[in-house]
C-alpha cells in the first residue's frame, strides 16, 4: 500500500483477527456476567459532600425565631459578585435589623466571604447543591426563604486541621 | 347459518382446513405474529441498552418501570409526539417512503419462516407459518435484497452529503455481502434437496443440524447477516464518527424511529433465518418427539418456545458482538466481502457438492451415519484450514500491507536516488 512504511513481521498471536475477536468477546462476556459497577444511583443514593462545601445560603435565627442579622452591611460590601441586597432598619429600642435581605443565587460565586465576615454568624453558605427553579426570579432568595432553609451550613475550615485557622 | 356451520365443520385430521377456518386461522396468526414481533422489537431496544450497559459496567435504563421495562414505550410515545422536521431541499415523496421501504422487507420475510410445529386442530392441520410457500427459500432471497432500497433512497432523498455517503456505502456493502450470503445457503439446499423452509427444518430434525455439517457456510452466513443488517462491525452506513448518522441524519421523530425499528426487525429476521437454516428451526434437539404426528397443541407450544430461544440467542450474539468489535475500515469491509467470503463460499459449494456426490457414489444413503461422518470430517478439515492456517493477518488485512522483500527491492530500483534516500534503512 504505502511505500516506505517499515513493516514489522509480528507473530501470529498479534496479527490474528480471529483470536483477537475471541479474546475480546471473552472479555466483554466476563464484564457482562460480572460487572464492576461503580455508578451512584443518584436520587436514592447521594455522594457525601465535604464539610467545607459552599452552596446556597442560609440565615441562622435566634431562639425566638428572628434572624441573627444586625444589618451591619459588611456582607454586601465584601461580596465580590455584588449579589446581596441589604436595606437596614431600626426598631424602637435602637436594634438594627434587615428590612430587606436578598441574595441573588445566580450572581453569587459561592466564595463564602459573607460567612467569614459576618460578626453575628448569621449568614452562612450551606452544604447543599440541589437547586432548581422554574424562573430566574426564583433564584433571588429573600430573608424569609433564607431563614426557612434547613440544610447544614459550611464549616469553612476543618476544626481538626490546624492549618485551616 | 347452516352453511357457515357446514364450512366450519371438522376436517379430517392431518388434512388442509376448509376455506373459512383457514382464513380465520391465517388472520389470527397474522395478528399474533405481528403484535408479538413489534412488541419484541420494542423490547429489544431495551435489551440492547441493557446489554451494552452491563458490558460497560453500567446499569442501563432503570427509571421507567421495573428495571426500565417501560423505557421502549416511553421512547415510542416521545417519538410520536415529537415534531417532524422536513429538510426543504429533500425530495419529499421518497423521503417519506424510505423509512417504510426499510421496514417492510424485514416484516415480509417473516411470512415464510415456520416458527413452530404444525398443529392438528379439529379443523385440519394448521401450518405454523404465515404463508407456508413451497418456494419459501427463494422468496426470502428475493425479499432480502429489497431492504437496501430504503436505506439508499433515504440517503439520496435527504439531499445531504453525509446521508448520501451513508446510502452509497450501504448499497455497496449490502450488494457485496448479499452474494456471499446467497452462496453460503447453497450447501444447505444441497443437503435438504428442497427450497421449502419446512423441508429444510425437517431434514435437520431427522438428520443433524446444518451447523455441524456446514460450519463454514454458517460462518459466512453469520458474517453476511451482520453486514446485511448494518450492525457493528459493519455499520458503515451509519458510522457516527464519520458520517454523523449516515442515511438517517435528516430524519426526526417517528420516521427516525422507524429506521431503528427496521434495524431491530432485520436483526430478528436474520436471527430467525440463521436458526432455521443452520440450527434446526423449531426442532427441539435430541428428540424426534416433536417432529412426528400427532401434532398436539403442546408440541406447537414447546417448539415455539424452542424457536424463540434460538432467535434470542442470536439476537444476543448480535448485541454482544456489537459492543465488542470496532468498525471495519471501508477497504477491509470490501476486501473481506469480495476476496475472502465470496471465493470461500464458492469453493465451499464445490467441496460440499463433491463430498455429497462421492458419498452417494460410494453407496452411503442420505442421512446414514457414514454419510454424516464424511460431511463432518470435511467440515472439521475446512474449519482448521480457515481459522488456523489461513488466519495469519489475512482474514482481515491490517492497516499496513505486507511487501515482499523482492517487491521492496524492485520499488527501490525504480525510484530515483534522492527518493531512495528517503526510504528507511532496513538493516544495512
Amino acid at each position: 500500500m504505502s511505500i516506505g512504511v517499515k513493516v514489522v513481521e509480528r507473530p501470529i498471536e498479534q496479527t490474528s483477527y480471529v483470536r483477537a475477536t475471541l479474546t475480546g468477546m471473552a472479555h466483554t462476556l466476563k464484564h457482562l456476567v460480572n460487572p464492576e459497577r461503580v455508578t451512584t444511583q443518584y436520587p436514592e443514593q447521594k455522594e457525601s459532600i465535604s464539610k467545607r462545601w459552599r452552596g446556597t445560603h442560609r440565615m441562622l435565627t435566634t431562639e425566638d425565631g428572628k434572624a441573627k442579622c444586625v444589618a451591619c452591611g459588611l456582607c454586601p460590601s465584601i461580596c465580590p459578585a455584588n449579589c446581596i441586597k441589604l436595606v437596614p432598619g431600626e426598631d424602637e429600642k435602637g436594634n438594627r435589623y434587615p428590612l430587606v435581605f436578598e441574595i441573588d443565587e445566580f450572581r453569587c460565586i459561592f466564595c463564602g466571604y459573607c460567612q467569614e465576615v459576618c460578626p453575628e454568624e448569621a449568614i452562612h453558605v450551606g452544604r447543599h447543591y440541589e437547586n432548581a427553579e422554574y424562573s430566574r426570579e426564583g433564584f433571588v432568595y429573600d430573608l424569609e426563604r433564607l431563614m426557612a432553609q434547613t440544610h447544614p451550613v459550611c464549616e469553612m475550615w476543618d476544626p481538626a486541621d490546624p492549618r485551616g485557622e | 347459518m347452516t352453511s357457515v356451520h357446514a364450512l366450519l365443520q371438522a376436517a379430517v385430521p392431518g388434512s388442509e382446513p376448509h376455506a373459512i377456518p383457514w382464513f380465520l386461522f391465517t388472520l389470527v396468526k397474522l395478528i399474533v405474529v405481528f403484535s408479538v414481533y413489534m412488541v419484541g422489537v420494542a423490547l429489544l431496544t431495551l435489551a440492547e441498552r441493557k446489554i451494552s450497559a452491563w458490558i460497560q459496567d453500567r446499569h442501563g435504563p432503570n427509571r421507567v418501570g421495573w428495571h426500565g421495562i417501560g423505557q421502549p414505550f416511553a421512547d415510542g410515545l416521545k417519538n410520536f409526539v415529537k415534531e417532524e422536521t422536513y429538510p426543504s431541499a429533500a425530495y419529499m415523496p421518497l423521503f417519506i417512503l424510505a423509512p417504510v421501504m426499510a421496514f417492510i422487507p424485514a416484516l415480509v420475510t417473516w411470512a415464510v419462516i415456520p416458527f413452530a410445529s404444525p398443529w392438528d386442530s379439529r379443523w385440519g392441520r394448521i401450518e405454523m407459518a404465515l404463508a407456508p410457500l413451497p418456494i419459501g427459500f427463494l422468496f426470502i432471497l428475493a425479499i432480502a435484497s429489497l431492504g437496501v432500497y430504503g436505506i439508499v433512497l433515504a440517503g439520496w432523498s435527504s439531499n445531504n452529503k453525509y446521508s448520501l455517503l451513508g446510502g452509497l456505502r450501504s448499497s455497496a456493502q449490502m450488494i457485496s455481502y448479499e452474494i456471499a450470503m446467497g452462496m453460503s445457503t447453497i450447501p444447505v439446499l444441497l443437503l435438504a434437496g428442497n427450497v421449502s423452509m419446512n423441508a429444510i427444518v425437517n431434514q435437520q430434525a431427522f438428520e443433524t443440524w446444518n451447523v455441524l455439517n456446514l460450519t463454514i457456510a454458517f460462518f459466512i452466513f453469520l458474517v453476511a447477516a451482520f453486514a446485511e443488517t448494518n450492525r457493528l462491525p459493519f455499520d458503515l452506513p451509519e458510522a457516527e464518527s464519520e458520517l454523523i448518522a449516515g442515511y438517517h441524519s435528516e430524519y426526526s421523530a417517528m420516521k427516525f424511529s422507524l429506521f431503528f425499528i427496521a434495524e431491530y426487525a432485520n436483526m430478528v429476521t436474520a436471527s430467525a433465518l440463521m436458526a432455521t437454516l443452520f440450527f434446526g428451526g423449531w426442532d427441539i434437539p435430541f428428540t424426534l418427539w416433536d417432529n412426528v404426528a400427532p401434532f398436539t397443541f403442546l408440541k406447537t407450544f414447546l417448539t415455539l418456545g424452542c424457536f424463540a430461544t434460538k432467535i434470542l440467542f442470536f439476537v444476543f450474539l448480535y448485541m454482544w458482538i456489537r459492543w465488542t468489535l470496532p468498525r471495519f475500515r471501508y477497504d477491509q469491509l470490501m476486501s473481506l466481502g469480495w476476496k475472502l467470503m465470496l471465493p470461500l463460499a464458492l469453493g465451499y459449494i464445490v467441496a460440499v457438492a463433491g463430498t455429497v456426490l462421492t458419498l452417494d457414489a460410494l453407496g452411503f444413503a442420505r442421512g446414514s451415519v457414514p454419510f454424516h461422518l464424511g460431511l463432518i470430517l470435511l467440515n472439521v478439515a475446512a474449519v482448521v484450514v480457515l481459522f488456523i492456517l489461513l488466519d495469519r493477518g489475512r482474514v482481515i488485512s491490517p492497516a499496513y500491507s505486507r511487501l515482499a522483500p523482492r517487491e521492496v527491492a524492485r520499488l527501490r530500483a525504480v525510484s530515483t536516488p534522492s527518493e531512495a534516500s528517503l526510504l528507511p534503512e532496513s538493516g544495512d
